[in-house]
């Protein structure tokens, strides 16, 4: 294992130096980072976002991406509110950016907090994290047809789902997901993390959860938990097996199994109001070499991410389309809160 | 304040005029812990203390009861130092001396903090324990100097270039070019 | 038998010279990182993950472990010497440790924190080398009831133990659970006690309290007094170690029950803050010197750092095996491990054998080379009491204000430090306990979470904190603990005070 992993690295470095010496001339007469760059997480450490934009951090460092180091800072206050907050209070300042999740429309949304996406300057889509619904194996659903019937057959409120905070990307899925069992609900409840959200689930405290891939894959190939279905519209694109039999493209889309739900999460880069082009040009280069690099490439098969990576005017349309389903997703569950002052 | 020193073990009592008594201050502190109850109650109360379906208790419920909780206990103190007076064998909180002394810290501090939004940590940082040094603690100037230059400096490498953790800065350090 | 062979190989990996000057280096960098308020475990580990990229991954777990290592010890010696706790869990620390080394026995207090955690750390290693499998399964029977359980013993073997009224012992208490509630109220996604300011966003940092409540507040207290720290004029000497050392042996049952809090807190994770107060309030309890517990019982010093780091340690073991970390410290190193292609989980002992026991073994290994190391400094740092106090003061005020801006980057906190130092000074002065506001600030949030998710699951039942034999008992200990002073309480007002040590505790 140990000399294996040695040779990948060799093959890594190498290809580090590749890059950086084919990216040279175009790097040479644009604008270049002069200090440090903060890199805001707008999450607690461990989470998903968190683990992502460290093992950017990373990989710059490694392949010599930049002259200049990354400072990763989270500001997880108020669900990620002290983060972006921030991000739009650096006007102008081409050293901060911004890693994002989906409570880049909830927290505004959910809050209050005077704040909304086209106060930043969206940078570079990144990819988009899927969400997989689980069980616990020793239950006996063994499709996603399957655990909505038990649900409606049962008492309501009995079946618990277990999510990542309030008024997120995981309850917004829950109350998408009581429309199929209407007029039955489940009892969500909120936990810290996607780490312990999964665990919760091995332990049999909740029934389900919809975690994302990479937090619940080591328990999926452990044989602790069952995926039933994956809230995209079209099934994941990689095939190497996980558990004996099964790849994660062998996961049916929600729409398949019955259950018509889907949702998927942004990782995307964002800078503060009014940054300049060749700025935002830099980064949108810089991290054309991060996804070049094959590091890259295995994080994201081993999180089995939808690799679509947007940016400018596409990349906008995109956030609008998304910001507006939010919206109405959360308009109708009633998670609106008052705007702040 | 010319008879404070630091360095001395206690200064002699009879210089030592109370300014306010323990008692005073006992009842002070619970009616400030008593407002204070009452601003997280009136919080809870537009937040809603009772149970929400499908959400469990509301986000009022538990500061609704701790608020409860002390606002309670600070007025069984202030029946307690009434009847009983304060806790402990000293009746008196603080002397005027021994207020000026913390004063003497405490006003530098806030200067301290002030000029830290304005010319940086560093600088800022500098200036205080230099003049620290020289006003309150006596000590001659150019080991206050050379106290002053070198703590900052060590900071400034430390935080800024081995941890790479940005402090605010000042008017000084944009001069130096960062 | 096979656990044996397997971690001989791990020590034959970690035991080269490159990796005991990178366990070296580890060390010296978490200390400076644990001594500096502000800049935690977490943020040392994370500032240096990158420069491991360019080492073996082995390397690199080792050194970042060792910053781990480092950065434990180092959390003791702010709390000892200066009053300020670099971590939540060297809280418990100062109790008693601070007291000593105003006494000047600064040598003494120190070289007791650095065994005691060595110890701890090193029980915690040992079970999960032999028990990982077992244990790990026993970390999944927490749901949220367990963990409000766990949160209430800790609560329960603390209250009660502060002398005086205990009017403000629920004040104090009280406040802190209050400041706890602002921010985000992480079950409903909805903002509390913000009142509209932005700063208020993400609440009272612990960090924040006890840096003014303890730092600042001690320096107005002690500038009061027209006093100066006491340093020791006697010569300072290695001696100290050997000397202290002669005399823990003789507190063995503190360090096995504090062993045992630990570890069990590691594990389930409720994590070392927790475990640290528990210890400190079951030492308290039980031992021959109750009376002098606050006052500098050594005692009070062992208790909870043996804790703190039997937890510390064996937090690392769900997050291992399990994924969930333990600390933030721990999260970053989680991080770590998924750059180098590691997934953590129940898939690692088995698919990555060889890099989990030269894990372990850098365990042991680093924490003999750190325990050597820092009581080496013993002298060293006991030396820094004795820097006269107009100089150390502004600089202690110094570092307290960059470690108040550096937890969230804000002014805010640095004019909230300065708050919080004068509550310190009045409260100080009033005999109002800091303790279990700090507590409360600490673990309130999470105990209120707990809390309301138990309630939920059970939609609305009290009944639930008695539904299985595990909650049961923790349930029924903390009441215990809970109802004990009360009972003496009770009887010295109803008879007058016969019980001869609630008498004492009285008059002390």
């Amino acid at each position: 294992m140990r000399s294996l992993t040695t040779k990948h690295r060799t093959l890594l470095t190498v290809a580090g130096l590749l890059t950086t010496v084919a990216a040279l001339p175009t790097a040479a007469s644009a604008w270049e980072p002069t200090r440090p760059v903060t890199f805001i997480v707008p999450a607690g450490t461990g989470g998903g976002a968190d683990q992502m934009a460290r093992f950017i951090q990373g990989v710059i460092a490694k392949n010599q991406l930049m002259a200049q180091p990354v400072v990763v800072v989270n500001k997880a206050g108020g669900a990620g509110a002290e983060g972006f907050l921030e991000v739009k209070g650096a006007k102008g300042q081409p050293h901060t950016i911004a890693i994002t999740l989906s409570n880049l429309f909830t927290t505004p949304l959910g809050t209050g907090v005077p704040f909304n996406w086209k106060d930043l300057t969206p940078v570079q889509m990144l990819a988009l994290d899927q969400f997989v619904l689980w069980v616990n194996a020793t239950t006996p659903y063994k499709t996603a047809k399957d655990y909505v019937e038990a649900v409606k057959a049962g008492d309501d409120k009995t079946f618990k789902m277990g999510g990542t905070g309030s008024k997120q990307e995981d309850q917004i899925i829950t109350v998408a997901l009581e429309k199929q069992i209407a007029p039955k609900k489940f009892t969500y409840v909120p936990y810290q993390g996607g780490g312990a959200v999964a665990t919760q689930l091995v332990g049999g405290h909740v029934n389900s959860t919809v975690n994302n891939p990479i937090e619940a894959a080591t328990h999926w190939k452990s044989g602790a938990l069952r995926p039933l279905c994956i809230f995209d519209k079209a099934r994941s694109t990689y095939t190497d097996k996980i558990t004996a039999d099964m790849s994660w493209a062998d996961i049916p889309t929600c729409q398949e199994a019955g259950v018509d739900v889907q949702y998927q999460m942004l990782r995307g880069i964002f800078m503060g109001p009014d940054a300049k082009p060749e700025e935002v040009a830099f980064y949108q280069d810089l991290f054309a070499k991060v996804m070049a690099t094959d590091d890259w490439k295995k994080f994201m098969q081993d999180g089995a991410f939808n690799q679509t990576s947007l940016k400018g005017d596409e990349f906008k349309a995109w956030l609008t389309e998304t910001e507006g389903k939010h919206k109405a997703l959360m308009e109708e569950a009633g998670f609106l809160a008052a705007p702040q002052q | 304040m010319t008879e404070e020193v630091p360095h001395a073990e206690h200064a002699p009592e009879d210089r030592e005029h109370p300014l306010v008594s323990a008692k005073t201050m006992e009842i002070a502190t619970s009616l400030a812990l008593l407002v204070l109850s009452a601003v997280v109650i009136r919080e809870c109360v537009r937040l809603g203390f009772g149970w929400v379906e499908g959400q469990g208790p509301a986000s009022g419920f538990f500061p609704f009861i701790v608020a409860s909780l002390m606002g309670a206990a600070s007025f069984a103190n202030i029946v307690r130092v009434l009847r009983h007076g304060a806790e402990g064998e000293d009746p008196v909180f603080v002397t005027t001396a021994g207020f000026g002394r913390v004063l003497s810290v405490l006003l530098p501090l806030v200067l301290y903090v002030v000029a830290i939004h304005y010319i940086g940590i560093y600088a800022a940082s500098g200036f205080f324990i230099a003049l620290f040094m020289m006003i309150i603690g006596r000590e001659k100037l150019p080991k206050s100097l050379a106290v002053g230059v070198a703590v900052p400096l060590a900071l400034f490498f430390m935080f800024e270039r081995w941890f790479m953790v940005p402090l605010p800065k000042g008017p000084l350090e944009a001069w130096l070019g960062y | 038998m096979e656990d044996i062979a397997s971690l001989m190989h791990g020590f034959s990996v970690a035991l080269t010279p490159y990796n005991l000057m990178l366990m070296g280096i580890g060390i010296v960098l978490g200390v400076i990182i644990g001594v500096l308020p502000g800049l935690g475990g977490a943020n040392g580990v994370a500032i240096l993950l990158p420069l491991t990229f360019t080492m073996p991954p082995t390397s690199a777990i080792i050194m970042l472990s060792c910053i781990y290592w480092g950065a434990l010890f180092g959390g003791a010696i702010t709390s000892i010497l200066f009053n300020i706790p670099g971590e939540p869990w060297s809280v418990a620390t100062t109790f008693d440790g601070h007291p000593m080394a105003r006494e000047g026995r600064s040598e003494e207090a120190l070289t007791a924190a650095f065994t005691s955690s060595f110890i701890g750390a090193l029980v915690a290693v040992i079970m999960i080398t032999f028990l990982a499998p077992l244990v790990a399964k026993f970390a999944l029977q927490f749901g949220p009831v367990e963990f409000f359980a766990v949160f209430f013993l800790t609560f329960a073997s603390f209250i009660g133990m502060s002398r005086g009224t205990p009017f403000k012992v629920v004040a104090a208490m009280c406040l802190g659970f209050a400041l706890g509630a602002v921010g985000l109220d992480k079950m409903t996604g909805t903002l509390r006690m913000t009142f509209g300011h932005p700063e208020l966003l993400s609440g009272f940092d612990f960090l924040i309290a006890v840096i003014g409540l303890f730092g600042i507040g001690e320096i107005l207290c002690s500038i009061e007094d027209g006093l100066s720290f006491k340093g020791n004029t006697g010569k300072l000497h290695f001696r100290k170690v050997l000397d202290t050392w002669k005399k823990l042996p003789s507190y063995w049952a503190t360090s096995i029950r504090s062993c045992l809090v630990g570890c069990w807190m590691g594990i389930t994770p409720g994590g070392a803050t927790p475990a640290s107060f528990m210890a400190y309030g079951l030492a308290k309890r039980f031992s021959r010197n109750r009376n002098n517990f606050g006052k500098g019982e050594i005692e009070g010093v062992i208790a909870p750092e043996t804790a703190a780091h039997a937890a510390g340690t064996s937090a690392l073991l769900p997050m291992l095996t399990l994924g969930i970390p333990g600390s933030p410290t721990a999260a970053v190193l989680l991080g770590g491990l998924m750059i180098w292609g590691l997934q953590p989980g129940p898939m690692l002992f088995i698919e990555q054998h060889d890099f989990v026991w030269g894990l372990i073994a850098s365990m042991y290994l680093g924490n003999v080379v750190g325990l050597l190391i820092v009581l080496t400094c013993v002298p060293l740092f006991a030396a820094i009491l004795r820097v006269p106090f107009p100089i150390i003061a502004p600089i202690i005020l110094v570092v307290c204000a960059i470690g108040a801006y550096t937890v969230h980057n804000s002014m805010f906190d640095v004019w909230m430090m300065l708050g919080f130092g004068v509550v310190g000074y009045v409260f100080n002065k009033l005999k109002y306990p800091l303790a279990p506001l700090v507590l409360a600030i600490v673990l309130g949030d999470k105990a209120e979470e707990a809390f309301r998710q138990a309630l939920l699951g059970s939609q609305g039942s009290l009944s639930i904190f008695y539904s299985n034999w595990l909650v049961s008992s923790i349930m029924t200990l903390g009441l215990i603990l809970l109802f004990w002073p009360m009972f003496g309480w009770l009887r010295e007002r109803l008879i007058g005070p016969t019980d001869p040590v609630s008498q004492a505790g009285k008059s002390a």
